[in-house]
């Protein structure tokens, strides 16, 4: 690394090393290089102190989502946490993520979402679509699409993280996922009642701290959660509504229910 | 609770959070997270003893062509065997539809209920967690009609300031006209930008240019694309319209007490 | 002994990006029993760092675009040196994987009358690369993902392959370990397709992340199968160079697409001096022509101004930056200025919202204010396993190669968009032909225990060196050796003393070991993983020595010129009987009449 980038300052890093039983935190003292993030750190420890330093990391440009961890208590993508914005004498603090076991160190056992993601019903086009599609009509699928599957949004949930209804709670993860679906402008299932029966979209209490921690700046709980939850009302909670709509035949149309592809079950 | 379809998972093999030793207390934050929610906690306090007084009051609330708005519409005319101050008659629809209010909601599961009191901070475990799911606050699901009733109730505040520029046959101005001018503005921002009118005018619909549509939509997606330019700052019109209201209702408050306070232009 | 996992597929994918998950897809869609093996989670691999587009020739924007243009300028790019079958099924079948994608849930970009947009790159005569803004590489991945959950397809995350098992000459399974715990598991297969990317982590400055080390292509070379076109790796010409943490990554060429100009430090544009003479014509003859092409494209209207000389390929733009740097013409943090600033700062949020966070995050640096300083970055393997066009299957019965590990699809030079578009083309044809093979095949295979064993007594040799090396230390040597003597310009000399110090570096790579436990531990793995890049580098560099001309990607200061008789040769690395790398030069497949043809005729306009 050349020499004329170096601050001249040393960082004390204490990071949590250790599984789910056991564990504590380990002081490191790493110089800091200009434009220097918490990911280069841990990369500059683990060459330089200690191999077996566990990290899962990829493209360390916030691209892939891979490097969540929780850096002075705020869950972030290591690769986007700049040093820089640490005091001198500050230490920080890095630790693998609350909700998902600890397998070593700082990655985490995040499978529980691939699981959960097997049960949405996917994409559902009418065989006979026209596959005209104007802009307007995809931006807002688009900005549900930029996730990259961090899963910040899924460790700060405190349904998911303090409640633990992993049980049954999605989280705000496929939550995105689904409204990326229901509100594509050519897909033609129905997943209302699976958000408010299966996924339970009711136990979100809007507090926003997924989209807080989104390092993509997809406004979660605006664009997503909340139009799901009026999309709900309009199905259950509405009969009101209901009956006006259904009186006049027009208004919403309803889509035809889509059977879900059926799934191997992982053995 | 029946158990959900979520995942194949059995009970035994989903996933916990990590409880020891890395996270030992509520959170590990270092930064001054307790004090947004404390802020907020003793505006909505502040704000709610304030709007009691006046409510219990039941005087000072109108003079010459000036009307609160924590007693607009005067409905005391209708029912006069109305035993309390006729502003309960009309201030439980302000006040639904900023308690159910997507925005207010937050506020208050933050600030009141600490569920959870800022991000990271858990301070209530425990899988009994239900959220909005189900009683009380499945009935949050009924924010749509706050919002059908608020709207009426906004109307008569625009109202309500008209009649302040134009009485006894003349145009008048006055600061306390502009001021009640503003706070319909704030209020109205913030009303047409409400979650759920910005899903009733236009959000519910999966595609408003595609073909078979015949353009009919396009109505609903400029009035979806105009909500959404208020709702993206929600907060912010919750917070200005709120404070509006209570100021407006002081000033109101002192006019009545001494006439010349509304400051005549003309 | 040991305890280790038995699994068993008709057809093991290794590799889950583009390709893999292609593959898998497809295999699994005819109903053979399909296991896809990634080294991370699923739905990281590099394909989501993959920003410009997807180049299909669907004639949204440009309608007298055509697979014929494609195919040609695929075959332009990579210096007439590709396998000409592979560019033509590229060409002709890259819109209906792009129209699959579409159908399957992507979102694309939109052109006002509701089409695929289509974007602008280097190379390419007509705007073809389909995009989604300048996160195309994502919405790729997610939508084989999801696609590919609800097909049945069994996903083994974070498990690295080791060694591939044969049963006489064929292919018979594969023998790898779990990151998680360094738990063991052999799988069985009949077919197995590799889709494991490239091998940019040989070098120091590179775009690709630590899975890239040439995995497939050191199993597959192990296997039997032969490595061809090594020497050509693509240096992006455009990586960050500032600060050091994010050197190296990626700026997508979509920022030129859509206008971005490059210049020195004397605020020269000078990408107008380093136009090959042979494609000068293809590019505006000044900057007045270059605003011209610029403002249409701005305005989507067409225009029959040439495109600015920022979109030359990739070789030539790369090799430009580098000698404007060494020249003394480079900026502060030794690159090159690529501004896009001098357009509507909310045009570029949109069009480029991940570049503008990549720069606003990591260095501090507006895009819609000021320049960006870049420099080249190693990018891409264009060698890799050598396979038969149709199939994607190697000279190993059963090992098929889909994506950056199979060779031949590029030629000398890469083109922007062709990889997403290749990943798709022909991970679905190495699945549906790895599930046919599958199908072909009656009974199971047999796996000899000794082989097990011996893939065993590998991986925990590891921690019986106690005064091991440090393998991260081995590493930087390797990279250090490989920027030295093998980088963007190569000579003679430098490149013999990159072969010899390579063959001294193996001595050091057996000396690596780790330490700890099997439980997650990535200096464990890199031990592995360094055998793999050895392979890689010699190749690279034995085929580098041994072309003696300059073509595409493969710059030689002592021999300049393309010489017509290395047009004909593909240079093939392969494991002799005594374990050494063999080199031999063979001959490329001769393209037919009809299709040299294609060269002849003069392009219309804008060519």
């Amino acid at each position: 690394m050349p020499e004329s980038s170096g601050t001249g300052r040393q960082a004390t890093l204490k990071v949590y090393r250790g599984t789910k039983d056991k564990g504590e935190f380990q002081s490191y003292k790493v110089p800091v290089e200009a434009g220097m993030v918490v990911l280069d750190a841990i990369h500059y420890i683990q060459q330089n102190f200690d191999p077996e330093l566990a990290v899962r990391w990829n493209c360390k440009a916030a691209k892939c989502g891979s490097c969540s961890a929780e850096v002075n208590g705020m869950p972030s993508l290591m690769c986007k946490s700049r040093m820089d914005q640490f005091k001198d004498d500050e230490d920080i603090c890095v630790q693998p993520l609350k909700t998902f076991p600890i397998i070593k160190d700082l990655v985490t056992d995040v499978s529980w979402n691939y699981e959960v993601n097997k049960k949405i019903t996917p994409f559902s086009p009418a065989p006979d679509a026209d596959w005209t599609i104007y802009q307007e009509d995809i931006e807002r699928v688009q900005e549900f699409r930029k996730c990259i599957e961090c899963f910040l949004c899924q460790n700060v949930c405190h349904v998911l993280r303090d409640h633990e209804r992993k049980d049954n709670f999605m989280g705000p993860r496929f939550m995105v996922r689904v409204a990326g679906l229901e509100m594509h402008p050519l897909d033609e299932a129905n997943r209302l009642k699976y958000l408010k029966d299966e996924g339970h979209i009711g136990y979100c209490n809007i507090t926003k701290c997924c989209t807080e921690v989104c390092p993509e700046d997809i406004h979660i709980t605006d664009n997503a959660i909340i139009p799901l939850k009026e999309r709900v009302v309009d199905e259950f909670y509405d009969p009101l509504g209901k009956f006006i709509r259904n009186l006049l035949g027009g208004g919403k149309k309803t889509k035809a229910s889509v059977q879900p592809v059926s799934i191997t079950p992982s053995k | 609770m029946t158990q959900s379809q979520l995942t194949d998972l059995p009970e035994n093999k989903l996933p916990t959070s990590n409880d020891v030793p890395a996270y030992e207390g509520t959170t590990e934050r270092k930064d001054n997270w307790w004090v947004e929610p404390a802020l907020i906690a003793f505006v909505f306090t502040a704000f709610g003893i304030y709007s009691m007084f006046r409510a219990f009051e039941n005087n000072l609330y109108e003079v010459g062509p000036y009307l609160s708005p924590f007693y607009s519409p005067n409905l005391k005319q209708y029912v006069p065997w109305f035993p309390l101050s006729p502003a309960f008659l009309i201030l439980w629809i302000p006040l639904s539809f900023r308690a159910t209010c997507y925005y207010y909601r937050k506020a208050y599961y933050r600030s009141y209920f600490l569920h959870p009191p800022a991000c990271t901070v858990g301070m209530f475990k425990g899988k009994g967690y239900t959220g909005e799911q189900s009683f009380p606050f499945v009935l949050q699901n009924l924010h749509r009609y706050a919002f059908y009733f608020a709207v009426p109730v906004l109307l008569i505040l625009w109202v309500d300031a008209f009649n302040t520029v134009y009485y006894g046959g003349a145009f008048h101005m006055s600061v306390l006209t502009v001021v009640m001018f503003a706070n319909c503005i704030l209020l109205s921002g913030y009303t047409f930008g409400c979650h759920a009118c910005r899903h009733l005018v236009g959000g519910k619909e999966d595609c408003f240019s595609c073909p078979k549509n015949e353009q009919k939509l396009k109505p609903a997606f400029q009035a979806w694309q105009l909500v959404t330019k208020f709702n993206e700052r929600h907060q912010q019109w919750a917070w200005t319209s709120l404070i509006s209201v209570a100021l407006t209702d002081l000033y109101i408050r002192y006019t009545c007490v001494d006439p010349s306070l509304a400051f005549q232009i003309f | 002994m040991t305890e280790y996992e038995t699994r068993e597929h008709d057809v093991l994918v290794i590799g889950a990006g583009g390709a893999g998950l292609r593959a898998a897809i497809e295999a699994s869609g005819q109903g053979v029993s399909v296991g896809l093996v990634c080294k991370s989670l699923l739905g990281k691999a590099h394909t989501v760092m993959a920003e410009g587009g997807v180049a299909a020739a669907l004639a949204n924007v440009d309608p007298k675009d055509g697979w014929e243009t494609h195919f040609k300028d695929t075959m332009n790019g990579g210096k007439m040196l590709n396998h000409w079958r592979m560019a033509q099924l590229h060409a002709q079948e890259a819109p209906d994987r792009v129209k699959e994608l579409e159908r399957w849930g992507a979102v694309f970009d939109r052109t006002k009358d509701g089409k695929i947009l289509q974007r602008a790159f280097g190379g390419h005569t007509w705007k073809r690369l389909c995009h989604v803004g300048d996160r195309t590489g994502l919405e790729m991945i997610r939508t084989l993902q999801d696609r590919g959950v609800h097909q049945g397809i069994e996903v083994y995350m974070e498990c690295t392959i080791t060694e591939l098992v044969k049963d006489g000459d064929k292919i018979a399974g594969a023998f790898g370990y779990y990151r998680e715990d360094g738990r063991y598991i052999l799988f069985k297969a009949k077919a197995i397709v590799l889709a494991t990317g490239g091998t940019g982590k040989a070098y120091t400055i590179t775009s690709n992340s630590w899975e890239y080390t040439g995995d497939g292509h050191g199993l597959a070379y192990d296997a039997g199968a032969e490595l061809i076109d090594m020497e050509f790796i693509q240096f992006h010409p455009t990586g960050m160079v500032w600060p050091p943490g994010v050197r190296g990554i990626l700026v997508t060429e979509g920022v030129r697409g859509e206008g971005g100009i490059l210049r020195n430090s004397l605020g020269e544009r000078f990408m107008f001096k380093y136009l090959p003479e042979a494609t000068r014509n293809d590019y505006a003859a000044d900057e007045a022509e270059a605003v011209t092409w610029v403002n249409a494209a701005l305005a989507g209207n067409r225009t029959e101004a040439r495109r600015p000389p920022e979109l030359s390929t990739r070789d030539n733009v790369a090799r430009a930056i580098y000698t404007e740097v060494k020249e003394g013409r480079g900026s502060p943090h030794g690159g090159v200025f690529l501004d896009i600033s001098y357009q509507d700062s909310d045009r570029v949020k949109k069009k480029l919202p991940s570049m503008y966070h990549q720069f606003k995050d990591l260095a501090d640096v507006d895009i819609t204010a000021g320049p960006m300083e870049v420099g080249p970055t190693m990018h891409y393997t264009m060698g890799g396993i050598r396979v038969e066009a149709e199939t994607q299957m190697s000279r190993v019965p059963g090992l098929f190669a889909a994506g950056e590990c199979s060779g031949g699809m590029h030629g000398a030079n890469r083109l922007g968009g062709n990889s997403l578009s290749d990943l798709v083309v022909f991970g679905k044809r190495a699945g549906a032909a790895a599930a046919d093979y599958a199908k072909a095949m009656p009974t199971s295979l047999k796996i000899d225990d000794k082989f097990v064993n011996a893939a065993i007594a590998e991986m925990e040799e590891f921690f019986l060196r106690k005064e091991g090396k440090n393998p991260y230390d081995v590493h930087k040597e390797l990279n250090k050796i490989m920027g030295t003597y093998v980088g963007i310009f190569r000579e003679e000399s430098e490149l013999a003393i990159g072969v010899a110090k390579l063959e001294e570096l193996k001595a050091e790579i057996k000396k690596a070991g780790a330490k700890g436990s099997k439980a997650f531990n990535p200096g464990w793995h890199m031990c592995r993983d360094l055998r793999n890049m050895m392979i890689c580098s010699e190749a690279i560099a034995r085929s580098a020595l041994s072309r003696k001309e300059s073509r595409g990607a493969h710059s030689r200061l002592d021999f300049p010129n393309t010489e017509k008789e290395w047009g004909t040769k593909n240079s093939a690395c392969s494991k002799d009987e005594n374990g050494n790398m063999k080199l031999e030069h063979t001959p490329l497949p001769e393209m037919p009449q009809d299709l040299k043809e294609i060269f002849v005729k003069k392009e219309p306009v804008n060519a």
